[in-house]
């Protein structure tokens, strides 16, 4: 990975919420950088910030969000980037590119968002086509003519068959699987470098999720975009992406190249999110799911957030917050984890935690419980 | 009916097979088939194009021939008897067929079908002449009121905050003032004519569309493809034209047909207090207000722009009903 064709480089980025119960501290610092033409998963239980992270890069964080901290770096410009003041407090730098510069430049011409839902994400009561031409006429000057070919290319290019007559169609006279082809169009139209896709294939059928995920692989290599993949399906980010960054609680556990993530893995997070994958092998009851829910992000646990539910937690799990290491072998592809089992904090004399999930306790129950929940 | 519909809509859902489009359930000729199968709609919409239809005659025989200084040229040439001559002038003559008591044993001929006014002038021409002032008021005010209307709820709406706060409680100051109060001051202030009539009533319509477009804004703001379009850097502005108000006009479209019928009654109220159209062009309000002093001797000069008004209020009533039943998407496969 060389410094050149790094796109994308985030760099401790911080989210927080400010509701009345407290500071949601929604992403906790985290760090992650894309190639150019490189597709990097993102992948997360629901309410692990992923959408939050998502949005924050391209800064649509809404009240009362906030992105408090960090630097983002794309194609050597600054989209967040803090500086301290005269008094020690963190404000916007002058390098930070200003509003006005974000939407003109960044959004929609450099940076793509695909939505999770796509019978939500068209606008109802325009045609589908006037909403392309539209997007591209805001984003690339053209006029309208040469706007409405090109719409009308990129929906044949999405294969949308008779794309002439479908560019007159509203939104509502797609299926699903038609939609999210529609919006890879309105993401695509603009060449843009990065294309976020949160979730872009969660609210589809299967047969339909890799006819598009085949789709989006057969485009990035024609035109060569990279693409942020944001996903709580592991099955798809083992077809799609280069590499994965497992998110938990606002945090980055672990990071590696997606073949190293499936058969080396390391943190006991992404184990655990492998196992809970349901196996058409597999009945339900043999379905070994992460026990316990995610804690609050307004008051995550000390030390290492995830010792809750851990199975490997032990009690330096609860005292020291781990590091965000490099854990490869010289080399190997870099490796990134987040946990004081692979640091010399000594975890190896520590006692295990007395939790459900390292099944120290009442075997019994625990067995039960999981029964319970499958039967849910 | 609405069963194959729904089928046709998912056969041609199927990936590839673009045969036959469903019917849209969106867009002018959806929203007028489904008026079109509601009699009482039906009704309302005719009763309006009939006044429609007068109200542009009119406006066409006194301003549009003033032009050619051929003003009344259009009723003038068929009218049966339009002009007055002064010799042979009676005034309140009564409708065709009757008698009143300053006409006895003389019934209403057909040369003034409706009667005479109490200047001897005939009651339909006034009448005629007097929906255009009514149709026009009534758009007018009511346009005022919904463009100023939607584009402050839809800002208020959208920025919320302290935005959303100072706007809103304008509008509600606005709304706090008396009607007429605040209308007679417009006036007094400004003069007393019918375009600041029309002007009045059009700010005091105002807070009637803000808070029912902002009451929708603040759902559609939070939807996907809002969201979708901020993502594709499209200005806030651009958003609240093409994504934000358009998406929350429905209920507004129901809420201005009826307003017209309302602003109809209300400039009449004002013209009947003398604040509305002034003499001597022609008003039904103001047909109202002369005809009171002749309630005893001439009953039906006041009966006849009573029942005008009444059917323009009744015609807007029913066609907004119609809109809003066309519109609402829970009450559509009755």
């Amino acid at each position: 990975m060389s410094e050149a064709d790094t796109l994308l480089e985030v760099e401790n980025l911080k989210t927080q919420f400010f509701t009345e119960e407290g500071t949601v501290r929604a992403v906790d610092g985290i760090s992650f950088d894309v190639n150019e033409g490189e597709i990097v998963g993102l992948v997360g239980e629901s309410g692990a910030g992923k959408s939050v992270a998502t949005s924050s890069l391209m800064r649509l964080v809404e009240d009362p969000g906030e992105v408090v901290g960090g630097t983002v770096t794309f194609k050597g410009e600054k989209l967040i980037d803090f500086e301290e003041d005269t008094r020690g407090e963190l404000r916007p730098s002058d390098e930070m590119l200003s509003n006005a510069q974000m939407r003109k430049n960044i959004r929609g011409n450099e940076i793509a968002i695909i939505f999770q839902d796509p019978m939500e994400a068209l606008n109802p009561v325009f045609k589908v086509g006037s909403q392309i031409r539209e997007f591209i006429e805001i984003n690339r000057g053209f006029d309208e003519d040469e706007a409405k070919e090109l719409a009308v290319d990129m929906l044949r290019e999405v294969g949308i068959p008779e794309p002439e007559e479908r560019y007159h169609s509203y939104p509502h006279q797609f299926s699903g699987g038609m939609r999210q082809r529609v919006l890879i169009a309105m993401a695509l139209a603009c060449e843009p470098s990065l294309i976020i896709a949160d979730e872009p294939t969660t609210a589809l059928d299967v047969t339909v999720e890799a006819q598009i995920l085949e789709l989006v692989d057969d485009l990035r290599e024609k035109y060569d975009t990279a693409f942020v993949w944001v996903t709580h399906d592991m099955a798809v980010i083992a077809e799609i992406c280069d590499r994965v960054n497992v998110m938990y609680l606002g945090e980055i556990i672990e990071e590696a190249e997606v073949d190293d993530l499936f058969h080396d893995t390391k943190h006991p997070y992404t184990d655990a999110l492998l196992d809970s994958i349901p196996r058409p092998d597999q009945t339900t009851e043999e379905l070994n799911p992460i026990v316990g829910v995610m804690p609050e992000a307004i008051n995550p646990p000390p030390g290492c957030r995830f010792h809750t539910r851990c199975p490997d937690a032990r009690e330096i799990c609860k005292q020291a917050e781990p590091v965000y290491q490099d854990v490869s072998e010289p080399g190997e592809r870099p490796h990134h984890v987040h946990c004081v089992k692979y640091e010399d904090v000594g975890y190896e004399y520590s006692d295990p935690l007395d939790t459900e999930a390292t099944g120290a306790f009442a075997g019994d129950l625990m067995e039960t419980e999981t029964e319970g929940e499958a039967d849910d | 009916m609405s069963t194959t519909i729904e089928e046709d809509a998912q056969e041609s859902d199927v990936e590839g097979a673009a045969e036959e489009k469903p019917e849209a359930r969106v867009g002018l000729r959806y929203t007028l088939s489904q008026l079109k199968r509601d009699p009482t709609a039906k009704v309302g919409g005719y009763i309006i194009a009939f006044f429609a239809v007068i109200a542009t005659i009119a406006f066409i025989d006194t301003n549009v021939l003033a032009w050619f200084g051929q003003q009344y040229w259009i009723a003038e040439t068929f009218w049966v008897n339009p002009v007055n001559d002064p010799a042979t002038t009676q005034i309140l003559r009564p409708p065709l067929g009757l008698t009143n008591d300053l006409h006895p044993g003389n019934p209403g001929d057909w040369n003034h079908v409706l009667g005479t006014d109490h200047r001897g002038r005939d009651i339909l021409v006034r009448l005629f002449y007097g929906t255009r002032i009514a149709m026009m008021v009534g758009i007018v005010a009511t346009g005022i009121g919904t463009v100023a209307g939607v584009i402050v709820g839809a800002v208020a709406g959208y920025y919320g905050g302290w935005v959303d706060d100072a706007l809103m409680r304008a509008v509600e100051v606005l709304y706090a003032i008396p009607f007429l109060v605040l209308v007679i001051a417009f006036m007094v202030a400004f003069g007393r004519n019918l375009v600041f009539a029309m002007i009045g009533v059009g700010i005091r319509t105002i807070p009637v569309f803000a808070r029912l477009i902002r009451s929708e804004v603040l759902s559609v703001r939070e939807e996907d493809y809002v969201e979708a379009a901020r993502a594709s850097g499209v200005t806030n502005w651009k958003l609240i034209q093409r994504h934000i108000i358009p998406n929350s006009f429905a209920p507004v479209l129901v809420q201005a047909t009826l307003q017209i019928g309302i602003n109809i009654l209300v400039i009449a109220g004002l013209s009947f207090l003398g604040f509305g159209a002034q003499p001597p062009t022609a008003s039904w309000g103001q047909m109202l207000s002369k005809s009171r002093g002749y309630m005893l001797p001439a009953p039906w000069f006041s009966v006849w722009p009573g029942i005008a008004i009444l059917l323009a209020v009744i015609g807007f009533n029913l066609l907004g009903d119609g809109l809003r039943d066309a519109l609402d998407p829970r009450i559509q496969n009755r």
